[in-house]
């Protein structure tokens, strides 16, 4: 007799299952994160000061905050600043951008300096507000950067104390200007002469608003990828993805039937969840990634293919087909655990050891074994137990067992 | 009529052990064809959507100032048509743009900008150690939880067919002079995972069956796992299949920044399946017989 109490609990569930996976899968795969490898960027290496150089901790936060910053003006979005290692910091900008102005501007150096006649440093970049900008020269129309003193009042000292002297301009150390202060300046506006191109001078506006590095970067790696490329690899990647899925799906219901049915509905379900984990934890879905994910779905396959493996023994045993679904998956259970528990020891230390590639790929190991446990387990143990007890189906055959074996039943 | 699997291990024994040899001398010989990653320098990896020579890109290359030694340009990717350039020193950014621009003069259908990367000669270093460490401490844990969760025979016999594969992998990648960069380790690491993993499900089975029958010879032994091989026969081949299915479509399709770390798993998942079925299981029996092997004997004699 069929049960069809169960029986509508199974398809509730299927069309429940499909349901949220239509409507919200792709708001949130417009939510993940993609790496520099799937939509172009920069990742650069720095290492702060140089060579056995001890930086603090202070050095460090005042770093960051310096790249930030800049990165700010360059209007780079989710930039990911991390320090590793004590004193490094990696940059990772992705998406579309002047790939080299932004190298180029994340580690140019900006250090004023005003000093006095005999060398003594008066004011620095540090003293000046944040509103630096390119102007004409109003005579001679060369580029000029104007920039105003946070405190009015210490300027018009030091105007007043040199008065008809030479206080000079030091970027960089280097003198890029040397005039004779002419009057008292009150008001706290001034003028940086001297500057090559417009260009130059626009960079310099923005390198002084963005505030000086403590200590100079120095780049120990770097990796640039172009948008288009990007673009590329991403496309390529999806599409043999869906190819592997179709193939997956395909075999399973060729090889298992009706169990079949039901891991290709789990691994509907394993892919969703896998989206959802990656977009509500923000992770960023990196091509290595992306391929442990593709790779995941084969060994999310593996639990179904354990646990069907396992029904068929025990029809073999002359088991009914109801106490054989049951009792197969007890037994597959243990292994399950066991086999992906070791692979997940593997994606720990990828994660825990790795850096860049290698630690997204370990991120999406764990992710897919995660996910292949709760879907391929939970789930699809769940939906094949509703099917058997609704009693709708009597053939083992469709079990994935052998036609003999239902015959003799 | 079953194809006896354990009582063949000698064969099994001698082929694997012939291509690991071959895998160290070519290794001793020609040594690993290491990346930028391990390498310091830099490398240029360009989408030309064309066939090209490696003397167009020298050219374009010089064309900036940078000399390419021949040997340094190679292709790669399903169709041939992307260039990866090797360089010992890094490029700075303004290098970077003048190579686009000298490039996309050369090439009107590259995909431009390419990708770049540079390595320092002190992170080269670091990395590569901690690649060693990472796969090291990765067996490790196997290791310690097979051998709590079993028993140490099975760990270690594991860890052999685990090692086993790695270095094939690593013997291919050395023999046809592919490039080892960082995502071939993350490569290595799964197939460490998917081949551990692979040998877990069947020592199961012949943890289960040893539960339920008293063995006390060799041939017993080697019976009871000859039976769960094919037990669990049919498993292992549907999930290598699913899993290859999923590598080779990366591999075919997958672009050709992976290009190599997915044909790095082909290679591994297929030794995984082979190792976990004809080295690990006959590896274990020969060490566990040993434990009967002896008070066996003695009556014998007597």
């Amino acid at each position: 007799m069929i049960k069809w109490g169960r029986l509508t609990t199974f398809f509730v569930l299927v069309v429940l299952i499909f349901g949220i996976i239509f409507s919200t899968s792709k708001m949130l795969y417009t939510r993940i994160p993609l790496g520099l490898d799937l939509q172009g960027g920069i990742d650069v290496l720095y290492q702060i000061g140089s060579n056995g150089q001890t930086v603090t901790t202070s050095d460090i936060t005042a770093t960051v905050a310096a790249l930030s910053n800049r990165i700010n003006v360059l209007g780079v979005s989710e930039p990911q600043i991390q320090v590793e290692n004590g004193n490094r910091v990696r940059v990772d900008l992705a998406g579309k951008f002047n790939q080299l102005q932004a190298r180029q501007f994340l580690s140019q150096e900006a250090n004023l300096a005003f000093k006095s006649p005999t060398g003594q440093v008066l004011m620095t970049g540090k003293d000046v507000k944040d509103n630096a900008h390119y102007e004409a020269d109003p005579t001679t129309g060369a580029p000029d950067v104007a920039i105003t003193f946070k405190d009015a009042a210490k300027f018009e000292a030091i105007t007043q104390k040199y008065l008809h002297q030479r206080v000079s301009i030091w970027l960089n150390n280097k003198m890029i200007d040397d005039p004779t202060i002419q009057s008292v300046i009150s008001g706290g506006n001034a003028v940086i002469q001297g500057s090559p191109s417009v260009q130059e001078a626009v960079n310099l506006a923005k390198l002084l608003n963005a505030g000086a590095l403590p200590l100079p970067l120095h780049e120990l790696s770097s990796m640039t990828v172009g948008p288009s490329l990007g673009q590329a690899a991403l496309h390529a990647t999806l599409i043999a993805a869906l190819v592997a899925v179709i193939l997956i799906f395909v075999f399973m219901i060729l090889i298992y039937r009706l169990p079949g049915v039901v891991a290709v509905l789990s691994l509907c379900a394993y892919i969703y969840l896998v989206i959802a984990v990656f977009a509500g934890l923000q992770v960023t879905l990196t091509l290595t990634g992306l391929a442990a994910l593709v790779l995941g779905i084969g060994m999310a396959v593996d639990a179904n293919i354990i646990t069907y493996e396992r029904i068929k023994d025990e029809l073999r045993n002359g088991k009914s087909l109801q106490s054989s679904v049951v009792s197969g998956q007890r037994k597959a259970l243990r292994t399950i655990l066991d086999a992906n528990v070791t692979t997940l020891i593997a994606g720990i230390v990828m994660y825990w050891y790795g850096t860049g590639d290698v630690r997204g790929f370990g991120v999406a190991l764990i992710t897919s074994i995660l996910v292949s446990l709760m879907t391929a387990v939970f789930l699809s143990r769940t939906l094949l137990q509703l099917l058997t007890r609704a009693n709708l189906v009597k053939n083992s055959w469709l079990y994935g067992a052998k036609r003999k074996v239902a015959a003799s039943k | 009529m079953r194809f006896a699997i354990v009582t063949r291990r000698k064969w099994f024994f001698l082929l694997s052990g012939s291509i690991t040899l071959a895998g160290i001398i070519v290794m001793l010989i020609f040594g690993l064809n290491l990346g930028t990653d391990f390498k310091a320098g830099a490398q240029i990896q360009v989408q030309l959507n064309q066939s090209f020579r490696s003397a167009q890109v020298q050219q374009a290359f010089s064309t900036v100032g940078l000399s390419v030694p021949t040997g340094a340009v190679t292709s790669a990717g399903t169709n041939g048509q992307t260039a990866v350039v090797r360089l010992g020193t890094t490029l700075t950014a303004t290098q970077e743009a003048a190579i686009n621009t000298a490039l996309h003069k050369e090439f009107p259908k590259a995909l431009v900008p390419a990708e770049f990367s540079s390595v320092d000669p002190m992170i080269a270093k670091e990395q590569s150690q901690t690649a060693i460490w990472a796969v090291a401490l990765a067996s490790l844990g196997i290791v310690v939880y097979v051998a709590i969760r079993f028993e140490y025979r099975f760990a270690v016999s594991g860890i052999v067919a685990l090692l086993h594969d790695a270095f094939i992998v690593i013997s291919f990648f050395a023999l046809l002079r592919i490039q080892v960069d960082l995502p071939f380790i993350a490569a290595v690491l799964t197939i460490v995972g998917y081949s551990i993993n692979d040998t877990i499900v069947i020592f199961d089975r012949i943890r289960e069956n040893m539960k339920a029958a008293k063995v006390k010879t060799l041939r017993e032994l080697e019976e009871l796992v000859d039976h769960s091989l094919w037990q669990t026969m049919t498993r292992s081949i549907n999930t290598v299949l699913t899993v290859l299915f999923a590598a080779i479509t990366l591999f075919l399709f997958g672009g050709s920044s992976i290009h190599n770390f997915t044909f790095a798993l082909l290679i591994g998942l297929v030794s995984g399946a082979y190792s976990s079925i004809f080295i690990a299981s006959p590896l274990w029996v020969v060490w566990r017989s040993r434990s009967f092997g002896k008070s066996k004997k003695k009556r014998a004699v007597a």
